[in-house]
C-alpha cells in the first residue's frame, strides 16, 4: 500500500539529523555551511526551517497526483504505487516544466553543471521498496518525522489534533492540498509562515491541462473534416469552370475542332 | 573583392560575434554561467521571447495558407510565399533556441519514444517537430522551382491541400498549447494573465499577429527590395485584423470581468503598468488607428498599426511568462547579457536568412509596373493563374 511521512512540528527539536541522513542517503555534501542554509536546493533536499523557537521541515510532498509527473513530457518523473515520486535523469531533457508547475516549488536544478539534473527528495524509493523507512524517519530521535501507511498516519494526525485542542492549527497540511500528498504536516503555527502556499487548490492540478489535452484526439478528425469541407465548398467554382471550359471556348470561336 | 560595410551589416556582425561568444559560454559552462535563471525563476527570455514570441510571429504561415488554399481567397496568393518563408525560418530558429534552453539538448528527441500524453509540453514537442516538417514541405516548391525539378514539384503539388490542412491543424494546436502550458499554475500566475481561456487567447492573438506580421514584413520588404507594395491586399488584411482584435478584446474584457480581475487594473504596481502597456499596444492604439479609414487605407498607417499589434502581443507573451510569474516567484528576473546576445543573434540570423532567401529564391511574384495602373495590369495575370489551376504553391 501507499507509504507516507507524518511530520509533527511540535515534537521537532531542530537537531537537523534528518538533513544529515538525507544528504548521506542521496550522496550529497553536508557541512556546517550547508547546515546553516535555510532553503531547499540542488544539494539540500530537505531543510529544517527555524523561526524563533519553532521548527518546520520542508521536503518534496510526493503528491498523490503529482503535478510534476503530469507535466513531464518524457515521463522522467513518476508516481510509484507505494508512495514516492521518483526521477529518472536519463530520460530528462531539461525543459524544467516541472519546476515551473510544482505548486510547492520543490524541484531544484543543477544550474552550474553542463549536464544538469533536476534534484528533489524522492522519498528514498530503494529503502521503501525494500520495506525500510525513509532515511529521515529512521534517524529522527523524537519521532517528529514518522514513516508508515498513508491512511494510518492520516488517522493518527487527526487523533493528535482532536486530542490536543488548541495545540495545533486546525489543518493537516497535505490531507487535501492538490488532492492529497504523501507527506502530512502538523504545526502549531500557520503553515504560510514557513513558506507553504496557503491557497493551493484542493483538486489535483493535472486535470487543469488534461481536460484540454484529452480533447485533441477528438479535435483532429473534426478539424480535418471542417477544413477539408470548406476547401471542397470554396473550390466548387473551379470545378464548374473546368467542366464548362471547353464548351465556353467553342462559343467564342476559339475551339472549332468539336463536331457540330 | 571589396565588401561594403553598411550600418546594418555592422550591427549584424556585432550581434553574431556576441552570440558566438555567448554560445561558447553556454555549451562549455552551462546554464548557470549563461543565464540569470534560478530555482525560483526557471524559464527566462529564451522561452518567453525565442519560443513563445517566435512561434507567435510565425503564425502568418498558417493564417495565410488557410485563407488562400482553404478559403480560396486568391487575391492573397502573392503574399503566401513570404509568410511561409517567415514561418519556416521562425520554426527553425525556435528549434535552435530550444537547443540553448534545454538543460540536456541531446535528449531533445526523447518525446518521440518516451510519451506522456498528459503533458502539454509533450503536445508542444510534437507540434514543433511535425509543423516544422510540414513547413519544410510547404516551402519546398520554392526551392524545387528554383532548380526546375519538375517531378518532386508535381508530387508536392498533388498533396498540397492535405499538407495545408495538416499545417493549419498543427498550428492551431501548437499556438493554443503554448497558452495551455500555463493552465497548470493557477496560484502562481497573476490574475491579469491566468485564465482558463489562455489557449484561446494564445490562438486568437496568433492570428492577429500573423496578419500584422504579413502587413509589417510586406511593407518592409517592399521598401528594402524596391518592390511594388500589394496595398489593396494589405488594406484587406487590415480590415480582418480589426475584426480579430475586436473579438479578442471583447473576450479578454469579459474574461477579466468574470474572474474579478478588472478591479486590479487600477491598483498601481509593476503588474498594472505592464498590463496597461500590453493592452494599449496590442488593442487600444491599433484599434483606434485602424478604425479610421484614412489610416487603414494608407501604407504607412497600416505599417504602424501592424507594428503596434506585433509589439503589443510580444508584451503579452512576456507578461504571461515573466511579469505574471515574478510575484509568486518572489524574485525579479532580468536576462543576463549572454541570454540577450543569443536572442539577438537568433533574430539577426532570421533577418539575414530572410534576405538571402528573397534574393536567391522566387519568394515574391515577378516585378510588375508600379503605380496606379498596377491593379489593372494585375487582374488578367491572376486570372490566368486561376485558370491554370496553380493555386497550389
Amino acid at each position: 500500500m501507499s507509504k507516507a511521512l507524518l511530520y509533527d512540528a511540535t515534537i521537532c527539536i531542530g537537531c537537523k539529523q534528518c538533513e544529515v541522513a538525507c544528504a548521506d542517503q542521496n550522496k550529497l555534501p553536508y557541512d556546517d555551511t550547508i547546515a546553516a542554509e535555510q532553503r531547499q536546493s540542488e544539494h539540500k533536499f530537505t531543510v529544517v526551517l527555524t523561526k524563533d523557537d519553532r521548527f518546520m521541515r520542508r521536503l518534496c510532498m510526493n503528491c498523490q497526483v503529482p503535478t510534476c509527473a503530469s507535466v513531464c513530457p518524457v515521463g522522467a518523473l513518476k508516481k510509484e504505487a507505494f508512495g514516492p515520486v521518483t526521477y529518472d535523469p536519463d530520460k530528462c531533457m531539461g525543459c524544467r516544466y516541472c519546476m515551473v508547475a510544482c505548486p510547492f516549488g520543490v524541484p531544484k536544478y543543477e544550474w552550474n553543471k553542463l549536464f544538469p539534473k533536476v534534484r528533489k527528495c524522492v522519498m528514498c524509493p530503494d529503502r521503501v521498496a525494500a520495506g525500510k523507512q525513509t532515511a529521515c524517519a529512521e534517524i529522527c530521535p523524537t519521532g517528529a518525522t514518522k514513516f508508515g501507511e498513508h491512511d494510518e498516519l492520516l488517522n493518527e494526525a487527526r487523533r493528535r489534533v482532536h486530542e490536543n485542542p488548541g495545540k495545533y492549527v486546525d489543518r493537516i497540511y497535505g490531507r487535501f492540498e492538490v488532492g492529497g500528498t504523501s507527506v502530512l504536516l502538523l504545526s502549531s503555527v500557520p503553515f504560510e509562515s514557513f513558506g507553504y502556499p496557503a491557497n493551493v487548490s484542493t483538486d489535483p492540478l493535472p486535470m487543469l491541462t488534461y481536460r484540454v489535452l484529452s480533447r485533441i484526439p477528438d479535435f483532429l478528425p473534426l478539424g480535418g473534416m471542417v477544413l477539408g469541407g470548406v476547401w471542397w465548398i470554396t473550390h466548387r467554382r473551379e470545378e464548374v469552370a473546368a467542366a464548362e471550359g471547353p464548351g465556353r471556348k467553342s462559343e467564342t470561336g476559339q475551339d472549332d475542332r468539336r463536331p457540330r | 573583392m571589396r565588401i561594403k560595410f553598411t550600418f546594418w551589416k555592422l550591427v549584424f556582425l556585432a550581434l553574431m560575434v556576441a552570440g558566438a561568444w555567448a554560445t561558447m559560454v553556454r555549451f562549455t559552462r552551462g546554464l548557470g554561467a549563461t543565464t540569470n535563471l534560478s530555482d525560483q525563476f526557471p524559464w527566462g527570455i529564451w522561452i518567453s521571447f525565442d519560443v513563445l514570441c517566435g512561434v507567435m510571429l510565425a503564425a502568418g504561415g498558417f493564417t495565410l495558407t488557410a485563407a488562400v488554399h482553404i478559403l480560396n481567397i486568391k487575391r492573397l496568393h502573392d503574399i503566401v510565399r513570404p509568410t511561409i518563408l517567415t514561418a519556416f525560418l521562425g520554426y527553425l530558429l525556435v528549434c535552435v533556441a530550444l537547443m540553448y534552453d534545454l538543460g540536456k539538448p541531446y535528449n531533445i528527441w526523447h518525446p518521440l519514444i518516451m510519451r506522456n500524453p498528459h503533458s502539454v509540453m509533450f503536445e508542444v514537442a510534437y507540434c514543433v517537430m511535425l509543423y516544422t516538417l510540414v513547413l519544410a514541405l510547404e516551402f519546398s516548391p520554392i526551392v524545387l522551382e528554383k532548380f526546375n525539378l519538375k517531378k518532386p514539384l508535381k508530387v508536392i503539388r498533388a498533396v498540397l491541400i492535405p499538407l495545408v490542412i495538416c499545417g493549419v491543424i498543427l498550428s492551431t494546436l501548437h499556438q493554443s498549447s503554448l497558452g495551455s502550458l500555463y493552465l497548470i499554475i493557477p496560484e502562481k500566475l497573476h490574475p491579469f494573465w491566468y485564465s482558463p481561456l489562455l489557449p484561446v487567447f494564445f490562438f486568437l492573438s496568433a492570428i492577429a499577429v500573423g496578419l500584422a506580421m504579413t502587413i509589417f514584413e510586406s511593407t518592409l520588404s517592399a521598401k528594402h527590395f524596391g518592390r511594388q507594395l500589394e496595398l489593396p491586399i494589405l488594406q484587406e488584411l487590415g480590415r480582418v485584423l480589426v475584426v480579430v482584435l475586436g473579438v479578442y478584446a471583447i473576450l479578454r474584457l469579459e474574461d477579466l470581468g468574470h474572474r474579478g480581475a478588472l478591479k486590479l487594473a487600477l491598483q498601481p504596481g509593476r503588474e498594472m503598468y505592464l498590463f496597461w502597456l500590453e493592452i494599449a499596444l496590442s488593442l487600444i492604439l491599433p484599434l483606434i488607428l485602424l478604425l479610421q479609414p484614412k489610416v487603414r487605407m494608407s501604407p504607412i498607417g497600416l505599417y504602424w498599426a501592424a507594428a503596434l499589434v506585433v509589439l503589443g502581443f510580444i508584451t503579452n507573451r512576456m507578461n504571461v511568462s515573466i511579469t505574471g510569474f515574478e510575484a509568486s516567484a518572489g524574485v525579479h528576473y532580468f536576462p543576463k547579457w549572454t541570454e540577450l546576445a543569443v536572442t539577438g543573434a537568433i533574430i539577426a540570423a532570421g533577418f539575414a536568412l530572410f534576405g538571402l532567401a528573397v534574393r536567391y529564391l522566387p519568394i515574391f511574384p515577378e516585378e510588375r509596373v508600379a503605380g496606379p495602373l498596377a491593379q489593372e495590369t494585375r487582374a488578367p495575370d491572376s486570372l490566368t493563374r486561376t485558370v491554370l489551376g496553380h493555386a497550389g504553391d
